[in-house]
């Protein structure tokens, strides 16, 4: 019985484990000399557990009387995460390690992060649930604060700290009502207690409280605040990471529990959804015009992006979770592409963040800008580029599901958005002559990356690598 | 005869009065730490609450728990704190604005 269920989540006790051993075999040995090489094995252990959970694992089934849950829905979540974690580390371990910010802590705690972050994809209980995200949270807080010596980098990592916390205490606080409300933590007896239609009042405090909770963890506004200036503040590889594989695991979380705990009273969280939404669309497109320093306009374009992920599941259909999968899934590859473009960006070996840094950027480094062209349109969603495919998926579930007034915003506010991306566009090809540019990075390993991200932007346009089916097959188990 | 619901009062109370602490707060981190410590501990009340209202043991599992990654929480707040104080000199609320947000 026990060894059964151990099988079923043997991935995540390998990974718990590895990130353990790796800690203290570093810690009685080479301390931050072994941190290139375990940097590059840890990428190397999660691109081998994303083989094996996207091609080994197969059909739905659950481990610890219902705790934890291995469908296809987490598997699709896990490979996503997987792929992107360690996407991230490779690509900034250049960029640390020229900074002497490289250390053995930092795979282990990423390692930590992701381990959370299957749990949380998987959860079958508030329990499990909860235990999931604050593993998550609690190795992003240290890993924002990574770098101990620095104002901003440890004032970031406070910031994340005392708003992630608020954030895991309304989740918690939700919780603790859906318990008393439905008498289980279990999603399965929740779904039950819950029923169809209208929800009770108590149920419904509970379920409001989760998702205020939750949408803090995908920065959502009006839970916002955080974003822009951890973003800022982290060091750049960890901005990466912040903005990648934790986004995938909080949106399919809210997914997991809207469906598989409050699957029957879709009217009920639609609204909730719809709204914050609509908000993270507008604000996102509109805050992000006046920044200058690029991390921060991520932080804001991140923040539009989880607003159309959002509208997906606002739809409340298995659609709407499959255009939310495939939402999540081009945003995480565009976003891997954009910080390798960020992570070169630098002046006599500093890191610059500035954008008016890239004036004429084209004329030093036409390749690069090229690149970085597409990857801008295709956040923009300019078609054909594949950016708007993931656009066009969620407009349509939110269309088919009677939220059109929801889905002409989403357009208005894409077409806001697209100004501030265009103006770096602007910048790298019109800008001013006489500026001083940036130095020539000619980091391979970026390099590489950038020009993946971008091929696949163009290249996917034909069938996006088939990953419409499979979140279809992912989405349907979740939702049915 | 207290019931169910002069908990739930109870609960709810700190909990507000603990997100109140967060955002009303101009002093000092530590006391954030300290309402953020209110809140977790108000979502505990209401656990064993309802689970000796439901005759069910699971929420007194939760409890533990919850205590468990508060203490983690805790210790991590403060590792944060102290690397913070290093670079600023200062824990106050309003000297935390290096970045404008």
């Amino acid at each position: 019985m026990i060894s059964a269920d151990l099988n079923i989540i043997l991935p995540e006790v390998i990974l718990a484990i590895y990130a353990m051993v790796a800690l203290v075999g570093a810690v009685y040995t080479g301390k931050d000399a072994l941190a290139g090489p375990l940097t590059w094995l840890t990428a190397g252990v999660f691109v081998l557990l994303a083989a094996w959970i996207g091609l080994g694992g197969e059909g739905n089934q659950t481990a610890f009387g219902g705790m934890f849950n291995d469908d296809g829905f987490a598997r699709f979540a896990k490979v996503t995460i997987l792929l992107s974690a360690a996407a991230v580390l490779v690509m900034g371990k250049d960029y640390m390690a020229r900074r002497d910010m490289l250390r053995f802590e930092y795979a282990s705690l990423v390692s930590l992060a992701v381990v959370g972050m299957m749990m949380m994809v998987s959860a079958g209980n508030l329990m499990s649930l909860y235990m999931g995200l604050e593993l998550q949270s609690l190795a992003l807080y240290v890993v924002a604060s990574l770098r101990r010596d620095s104002v901003k980098s440890t004032e970031a990592g406070m910031k994340y700290f005392v708003l992630g916390a608020l954030s895991s205490g309304l989740l918690l606080y939700g919780s603790s009502l859906v318990y008393g409300f439905a008498g289980t933590t279990d999603f399965a007896g929740i779904i039950i207690a819950a029923g169809e239609g209208h929800t009770t009042l108590g149920l419904l405090f509970g379920l409001t409280f989760i998702a205020c909770g939750l949408a803090f963890k995908v920065s959502a506004v009006p839970f916002h605040m955080w974003t822009p200036d951890v973003y800022e503040g982290a060091p750049t590889p960890i901005t990466a990471f912040f903005a990648t594989a934790p986004k995938v695991a909080a949106m399919a979380l809210f997914a997991r529990v809207v469906h598989d705990a409050f699957g029957g009273v879709v009217k009920d969280w639609q609204q909730i959804i719809a709204l914050l939404s609509l908000l993270s669309m507008f604000l996102g497109a509109v805050a992000a015009i006046g920044q200058r320093d690029i991390k921060r306009l991520m932080a804001y374009s991140s923040i539009a992006h989880m607003g159309y992920a959002l509208m997906g599941l606002a739809a409340g259909t298995a659609f709407g979770v499959q255009a939310m999968l495939i939402y999540m899934a081009i945003y995480v590859t565009m976003n891997i592409g954009t910080f390798a473009f960020i992570l070169s960006m630098e002046k006599d070996g500093h890191p610059v963040t500035d954008i008016a840094a890239l004036n004429m950027y084209s004329k030093r480094a036409p390749g690069k800008a090229l690149a970085m062209l597409i990857l801008l349109f295709s956040l923009a969603g300019v078609p054909p580029l594949v950016g708007f495919f993931g656009k066009f998926y969620v407009l349509r579930a939110a269309y088919d599901a009677g939220l059109a007034w929801l889905a002409i915003a989403g357009v208005i506010a894409s077409v806001i958005g697209a100004f501030y991306y265009l103006r770096i566009v602007f910048f790298m090809y019109f800008g001013d002559e006489d500026a001083e540019g940036l130095d020539q990075g000619r980091n391979p390993v970026l390099m590489g990356f950038l020009m993946a991200s971008a091929a696949v932007m163009l290249i996917g346009v034909v069938n996006l690598f088939g990953i419409e089916t499979l979140a279809e097959a992912a989405a349907l188990t979740l939702v049915n | 005869m207290i019931g169910l619901e002069h908990y739930l009062t109870v609960a709810a109370t700190l909990f507000v009065i603990g997100i109140f602490g967060l955002f009303l707060n101009r002093k000092n981190v530590i006391i954030l730490l300290m309402s953020i410590e209110l809140m977790l501990l108000a979502v505990n009340i209401n656990l064993v609450a309802f689970s000796s209202y439901l005759g069910d043991l699971v929420g007194q599992v939760f409890t533990l728990f919850v205590l468990t990654v508060a203490a983690a929480e805790a210790a991590i707040g403060l590792a944060i704190l102290v690397s913070f104080f290093r670079n600023r000199g200062t824990i106050a609320v309003e000297d935390v604005n290096v970045m404008k947000g």
